[in-house]
């Protein structure tokens, strides 16, 4: 079904992108903002406290009370720091958390008097290498902040951010492999698409995996804990943001934010359908060329209704994010990079492989791409995913008890190991088996 | 002596990672959504506080206006940190008054003894807490301000009843 609305004339397309730019930014800051909130309040209900609940019905006011306070707060400099990358790091760390948002569809096309308009501010045909390429840029205002600021801490805490997500990139691009290979492009609207319409089943459920990765990914990524070893408070005072004060130490607050808020839009758009409404038709419909809809005819209604559902969807997440970091402690330096390297990196290699296969196999059985299609992929996916788990499961580093025969072993030679174990009376290790 | 690593064997369920991060996340999910919550919002709100709780001081008062006290001398006697000043007077009918009772709040240690001491009830220290000022010359109490105020006293300790019930 082909609907012709009319392509926008060039002095519409103009005002309707500047209107779409200025909206997106607005509602990203003002989320963002509310999301400092929510934190404070999620943190507070899991410790049984109420939260902040005094400025504004409900507390709402807080974000205002605080912006206000840290733009009037005064604003330090370090003697010893480097004057231009000291100013340029909250800016360079800002701005890529905000324009990845500029890939994502955010609602379905909205039919007006002037012609269509695409619900996504940039709907380029590299989509998801742009997000990749875009999110990798935020490490560097870290990393320049924490260099620049001259401070141990902040430099550690630098050098930690820049190896997690070195390790960490690789598993969120080969995560991400198997959705190209299932949806056959990187253009983010075609992967709404082909879960809404070609397949009928959002990847969460025919790539499991895949999304688990991509969570645990993004979950280092955006530095969050249980990987936030980046900011480890409790021991490198507040990592790379050490020596920023008022505004620029809120400039890092509102990226860390605003990459938890585009992280999520990304679970949603990749994995649970974008703003795909579910069980109903009436919304699959996509932009085929300028004013062209294929599907469902467009109309205004359809397009808050979907808003709403990828809003859901991607609060959904941010709670996820949030619910995570007050649950998980923080994992040992070691154990993220074992985490990266040793289970991570080999499991995505080794799911896209997997993943590769059975598409290459279900092509020539001659299966066709549908709903089908999609279960076999999730019987095979649960299966993937439960052998993941196992693994991970059995993993000694993880878990915080490696085997005996590494500690020791790894002593340098001359050095006496002392096993301890040999020496212990029976009783002390039979009380410590519990 | 070199350091060596002692590695206990424990169950896997003990020690799965995956399976205590789940615990956890229910754990906190259920903490999240129980209505029950312990803040006490405090200037609203406020914790009760025990009959023997003892704060700032309160001069007992005679109907007439004048206070109970009769400038004996036992409470800066026993005070142990000296911080009542006592200047005693006498009327025309012989009738001893404190001309100057000041206690320096900042040097009281609370022990309550002044009113353990006092033969006439007329020195309390009360149920108070909420006492700041904005200079330290303000913590001087005079005998008009402890007459002024108006916070219950404090329940003396009785051998009796130890725990106050």
């Amino acid at each position: 079904m082909i609907h012709e609305i009319g392509a926008l004339g060039p002095i519409a397309l103009i005002i309707s992108h500047l209107t779409k730019i200025v909206i997106v930014f607005s509602v990203t800051m003002v989320v963002v903002a509310l999301l400092t909130l929510a934190e404070r309040k999620i943190s507070a209900w899991i410790q049984d406290r109420l939260g902040p609940n005094r400025v504004g019905p409900g507390g709402l006011l807080q974000p205002a009370a605080d912006g206000l306070k840290n733009l009037l707060k005064e604003e330090t400099r370090p003697l010893a720091a480097s004057r231009v990358f000291f100013l340029l790091a909250p800016a360079l760390s800002i701005t890529p958390a905000l324009i990845t948002f500029a890939v994502v569809p955010f609602a379905a096309p909205l039919p007006t008097p002037w012609g269509l308009v695409d619900m996504v501010i940039a709907d380029l045909p590299i989509g998801v290498l742009y997000i990749l390429a875009i999110s990798s840029l935020g490490v560097y205002g870290i990393v320049m902040a924490g260099w620049s600021s001259n401070n141990k801490y902040a430099f550690l805490g630098a050098l930690r951010a820049g190896a997690q997500m070195v390790s960490y990139e690789v598993s969120l691009g080969l995560s991400l492999v198997p959705v190209f290979m299932i949806a056959g492009n990187v253009t983010l609207t075609q992967v709404v698409w082909t879960q809404q319409q070609e397949l009928g089943l959002w990847l969460a459920f025919p790539l499991g995996l895949s999304f688990l990765l991509f969570a645990i990914a993004a979950f280092a990524e955006t530095n969050r804990l249980p990987f936030d070893v980046a900011e480890a408070e409790s021991e490198l005072v507040t990592g790379y943001h050490t020596e920023y004060s008022s505004m620029k130490f809120s400039m890092f607050f509102i990226a860390e934010y605003a990459n938890v808020l585009t992280a999520s839009a990304l679970m949603a758009t990749l994995f649970l359908g974008g703003w795909d409404i579910p069980f109903w038709n009436g919304d699959d419909m996509r932009v085929t060329a300028p004013g062209i809809v294929e599907g469902a005819a467009p109309h205004v209604l359809k397009t808050l209704a979907t808003l709403a559902v990828f809003g859901l969807k991607t609060l959904f997440f941010v709670f996820v994010f949030m619910w995570v970091r007050w649950t998980v402690p923080r994992f040992r330096y070691d154990q993220i990079m074992h985490l990266g390297w040793k289970v991570m990196l080999p499991s995505a290699l080794g799911y896209v492989t997997l993943m590769a296969l059975s598409i290459l196999v279900l092509d020539q059985i001659g299966i066709p791409f549908g709903f089908v299609y999609g279960l076999i992929l999730t019987g095979i996916n649960l299966v993937a995913t439960a052998f993941f788990l196992f693994v991970i499961d059995r993993d000694r580093v993880i878990t915080g008890s490696a085997p005996a025969s590494t500690g020791l072993s790894a002593l340098p030679s001359g050095i006496e190991a002392v096993r301890v174990r040999r020496r212990a009376p029976a009783a002390v290790s039979e009380s410590l088996e519990v | 002596m070199a350091i060596g690593v002692k590695t206990v064997r424990r169950p896997r369920e003990n020690t799965s990672y995956l399976r205590a991060t789940l615990r956890g996340m229910a754990l906190t999910f259920r903490h999240l959504v129980d209505p029950r919550k312990v803040t006490i919002e405090y200037p609203d709100e406020k914790p009760p506080l025990s009959p023997r709780w003892r704060g700032t001081h309160r001069m007992a008062v005679h109907a007439d206006g004048r206070p109970k006290c009769v400038a004996c001398g036992l409470c800066p006697t026993i005070c142990p940190a000296n911080c009542i000043r006592l200047v005693p007077g006498e009327d025309d009918q012989g009738n001893r008054y404190p001309v100057v009772y000041e206690i320096d709040e900042f040097r009281c240690i609370f022990c309550g003894m002044c009113q353990e001491v006092c033969p006439v009830e007329a020195i309390h220290v009360g149920q108070d807490y909420e006492n700041s000022e904005y200079t330290r010359e303000r913590f001087v109490y005079d005998l008009d301000r402890l007459m002024a105020q108006d916070h219950d006293v404090t329940a003396l300790w009785d051998p009796e009843d130890p725990l106050g019930q």
